[in-house]
């Protein structure tokens, strides 16, 4: 579905991906493991054309997102969720809701404003609140929830369970295994690799930019030194 | 008591195309943190347009339906600007932008020069609403009570517009991070088309609206310009509200000004602007500014070096062959020197507080002309010799600009411009209007320097003295450590805070140099011309000079000189075509989207490339 071929993105002089290439099939949950500043959302963004890679390529659905702007990205079916999250705070919840709203589309679960607040009780109690009002982990679901409006095939998520309190993780975790089984495909970034492991099938090791690994869980604890070398704070 | 009553719905009526001026501008700030300074232009353009449309269609729907027509002849004409102009420099500095609709001013001007030549219109009279109403027996326009009826049905549909329809919602979170809203699959750059032709046919509007009340003219672009942006900056920018209150409040303030205190109607709203400033450093209805929003990152600026010894060189072969000049040159070629060497020094002062402070001041023809004025005053009121007169010019300018950095150094970036733009105006209104002392557009004359400078070449020489002396003080402040503060500021003011340094007070400091420095230019500037009029204290008088330090280039130090050589060299032969205006318009535009380094800049740019090409050849 995803497929990144010899990607080179930069911040400036700054060389962030170096070569990096990896696939991810239909209805997968990919997890991006790696350490502060490995190059975690910068792959994000650059499958979004937020930071245009220099050279290599980035297909979706057999479709070449390399130079596009970003709002085409999100209209061909990618969904993007910030690790700062960036809700809108001088918008309502439903008004946040709104702006993520896209027609439904074929080959991806469609949402509505009343099934997410199944999924987010929380954020149905405040719909009319201010984002400014609201605490980190309201906002974090408020992020998923208004970039699910969007009715995307694949959910780009920006490490969802950072800065929220564990027991609003959990409640992260259950929500993932959720859009899972509505047959989303995802893909999250994480340092947390208990949280990663408990909601991805499979792990995406990278460092300064490369590739260093990427299998199965059963296949990472296989290889102790890997974790060690890369994962280990 | 009727006569109060009349006087308020005269206010309220004219509060109308204020208003909806204002708002445009308002929105369009609020969505493209753009200050499109063109805003008066679209107002002037549906002033035209209008008064054309309502030639041709006749009757009550002709009237009404050109009114209609022209708001979305001038909305059109918006989104035209901003496709062609606007977005290639939106990820651009402030400074920049602002610029660029300088060019849309010059350019429009020109354009309606040419297609309704430069005689007046007067606008025709609403079909059915000649009349008046008497209201407790006082007469009343029939047009004025409907244009109050009007304002609050327009305030009420924008208000609808945008907090509750799908494109009010999107533009709102625009206002708050453009890139996450495209990312969610919002094509930003429609919607900022659709508000700024929004914004521009509100203007246009408004143009068409005032028409039976007064007419169209070319200077009212200008003439509206300064009281709209009060409006914006007292209502809070970015605030539809407040910028209708601020509206109501100006109009009905301007109306009994008009009626108690006919010599002050100019000066009475900025007045009432520095008192709700002072209260309210946001407007009425605005808000804080928050720094580093998502989607705005500048490059990092290059570090400036003293010259090395080849500049050195240079610059003193330069100042050798001017002070040799007087030997080969005649009269006209020096008096073309002087005007070069004061127009340098100023431009070199604004470059001072903008290019090393980061303060993009809109009003700095306030300190030019403020100097210009004290030595012409004392000259002219108590006969002060003119060494003594001089003298006074920069330090009258320097105080000047404490008094007015007070008030304008609290605010950063566009609203820092704006405040400072309404306080020169607050400075012009008084040299217009306060006829006893400045003699108001007549201006003040037979100032002439005393007897052992009364010729051109001497004069030249002590010009060149000032001139340069001012310049080289200003680079040295700049490679001074005090210098190095007022640049950790510009950059980093946070780090430049947590390092000890006293932002504010830096730039407060630094901005009354450069005030004093531009005073200096003016002293030197109204004795060279014996003369001093209210022309050198208007916005136009702040533009060209922005112009010229960003023509030259804002991040290399000679740029405002060269900037400064440049124009007043090339103005000579430019300003004797007839669409000069067009030309320089043009001109600006090209600079900002191809060349955004400027002159200095885009030259080094070049200079390293060939030195690379070189060096590529010489392996």
């Amino acid at each position: 579905m995803l497929e990144l071929q010899n990607i080179h993105s930069y911040y400036g002089k700054a060389h962030i991906l170096d070569d990096l290439s990896f696939n991810i099939a239909k209805g997968e949950v990919v997890a991006l493991l790696g350490r502060n500043g490995a190059g975690k959302s910068t792959t994000m963004k650059s499958v979004m054309q937020l930071v245009p890679p220099r050279s290599g390529k980035v297909q979706f659905m057999g479709r070449e997102l390399t130079g596009l702007p970003a709002f085409r990205v999100a209209k061909m079916g990618i969904g993007y969720v910030p690790e700062d999250r960036r809700i809108f705070t001088d918008l309502t919840v439903l008004e946040n809701l709104e702006v993520g709203r896209q027609p439904a589309r074929d080959g991806a679960p469609t949402w509505t404003v009343e099934q997410l607040f199944g999924i987010f009780p929380n954020l149905a109690e405040r719909r009319m609140n201010r984002g400014k009002q609201m605490s980190g982990g309201e906002q974090q679901m408020l992020t998923i929830a208004r970039t699910l409006m969007g009715n995307p095939a694949l959910l780009l998520l920006d490490e969802p369970s950072e800065g929220i309190a564990p027991v609003i993780v959990e409640q992260m975790a259950h929500t993932i295994m959720r859009l899972k089984a509505e047959g989303l495909t995802v893909m999250i970034s994480e340092q947390n690799l208990h949280f990663a492991r408990a909601v991805t099938d499979r792990a995406i090791i990278i460092e300064s930019g490369q590739k260093k690994f990427d299998g199965t869980f059963q296949q990472l604890e296989a290889h102790p030194e890997i974790r060690d070398a890369y994962l280990a704070v | 008591m009727a006569f109060f009553l009349a006087q308020i719905l005269t206010g309220l009526a004219n509060a109308a195309a204020l208003f909806l001026v204002a708002s445009g501008l308002s929105l369009i700030f609020g969505v493209t943190r753009i200050v499109n300074f063109a805003h008066g232009s679209f107002y002037m353009l549906g002033a035209f347009v209008g008064v054309t449309l309502m030639d041709i269609l006749p009757g009550h729907v002709g009237f009404w339906g050109a009114i209609l027509l022209t708001g979305l002849a001038v909305g059109l004409i918006g989104a035209f600007v901003e496709i062609v102009v606007l977005r290639p420099v939106y990820r651009a500095p402030e400074l920049f932008q602002l610029v660029a609709t300088f060019g849309v001013i010059l350019v429009i001007q020109d354009l309606a020069l040419m297609i309704w030549g430069a005689e007046d219109r007067l606008g025709p009279r609403a079909p059915g609403l000649r009349g008046v109403w008497r209201i407790f027996g006082e007469p009343v326009p029939k047009y004025d009570i409907v244009l109050i009826a009007i304002t609050p049905v327009i305030l009420f549909a924008l208000w609808y517009l945008i907090t509750r329809t799908r494109m009010g919602t999107l533009v709102r979170a625009a206002t708050q991070d453009r890139e996450m809203v495209g990312a969610l699959g919002v094509n930003q750059a429609w919607l900022f088309t659709g508000v700024f032709a929004l914004g521009s046919a509100l203007a246009g509007l408004g143009g068409a609206l005032q028409l039976p009340k007064g007419g169209a003219d070319l200077l009212m672009d200008f003439n509206i310009i300064g009281s709209v942006f009060v409006v914006v900056v007292i209502g809070g920018m970015g605030s539809l509200p407040g910028a209708f209150i601020a509206a109501v409040i100006i109009s009905v303030l301007n109306v009994f000004g008009v009626a108690y205190l006919p010599q002050s109607t100019l000066v009475l709203m900025y007045v009432v602007m520095a008192v709700v400033l002072i209260v309210r450093p946001y407007g009425l209805l605005g808000r804080e500014e928050v720094a580093g929003e998502h989607g705005q990152v500048g490059a990092p600026e290059r570090p400036i070096r003293p010259y090395g010894a080849r500049g050195r060189m240079v610059v003193i072969a330069l100042l050798a062959a001017l002070a040799l000049l007087p030997l080969v040159a005649d009269k006209f070629i020096l008096t073309l020197m002087i005007d070069v060497i004061v127009f340098a020094l100023f431009a070199a002062s604004l470059h001072f507080i903008l290019g090393s402070g980061g303060l993009v001041s809109f009003g700095h023809a306030a300190f030019f002309g403020g100097g210009a004025y004290a030595a012409a005053l004392l000259v002219f009121h108590t006969d002060t010799p003119m060494e003594l007169a001089f003298i006074a010019a920069p330090f009258a300018a320097g105080l000047l600009a404490l008094g007015i950095g007070w008030f304008c150094i609290r605010l950063s970036g566009v609203y820092f411009a704006m405040l400072t733009l309404a306080f020169s105006q607050l400075v012009w209104s008084l040299a217009f209007q306060w006829r006893s002392v400045t003699r108001g557009d007549d201006g003040l004359v037979n100032i002439w320097p005393a007897d052992w400078l009364n010729a051109t070449a001497p004069f030249y020489y002590f010009t060149l003295a000032m001139g340069v002396g001012g310049i080289l003080f200003l680079r040295h402040i700049i490679h001074a450590p005090f210098g190095y503060a007022l640049r950790a500021g510009r950059d980093s003011p946070r780090q430049a805070e947590a390092m000890g340094i006293n932002v504010k007070r830096v730039q407060f400091a630094a901005f009354a140099v450069a005030g004093a420095m531009a005073g200096l230019a003016g002293g030197i500037f109204v004795f060279s011309k014996g003369s001093v009029f209210p022309t050198e204290l208007e916005i136009a008088a702040s533009f060209d000079v922005l112009i010229v330090v960003f023509l030259g280039g804002v991040k290399t130090l000679a740029g405002g000189v060269v900037g400064a050589a440049f124009l007043t060299g090339v103005e000579d032969w430019l300003t004797r075509l007839e669409y000069w205006r067009l030309i320089l318009g043009l001109l600006i535009i090209a600079v900002v989207i191809i060349a955004p380094e400027g002159i200095v800049g885009s030259l080094r740019t070049l200079w390293v490339r060939i030195r690379h090409i070189e060096e590529e050849e010489a392996k």
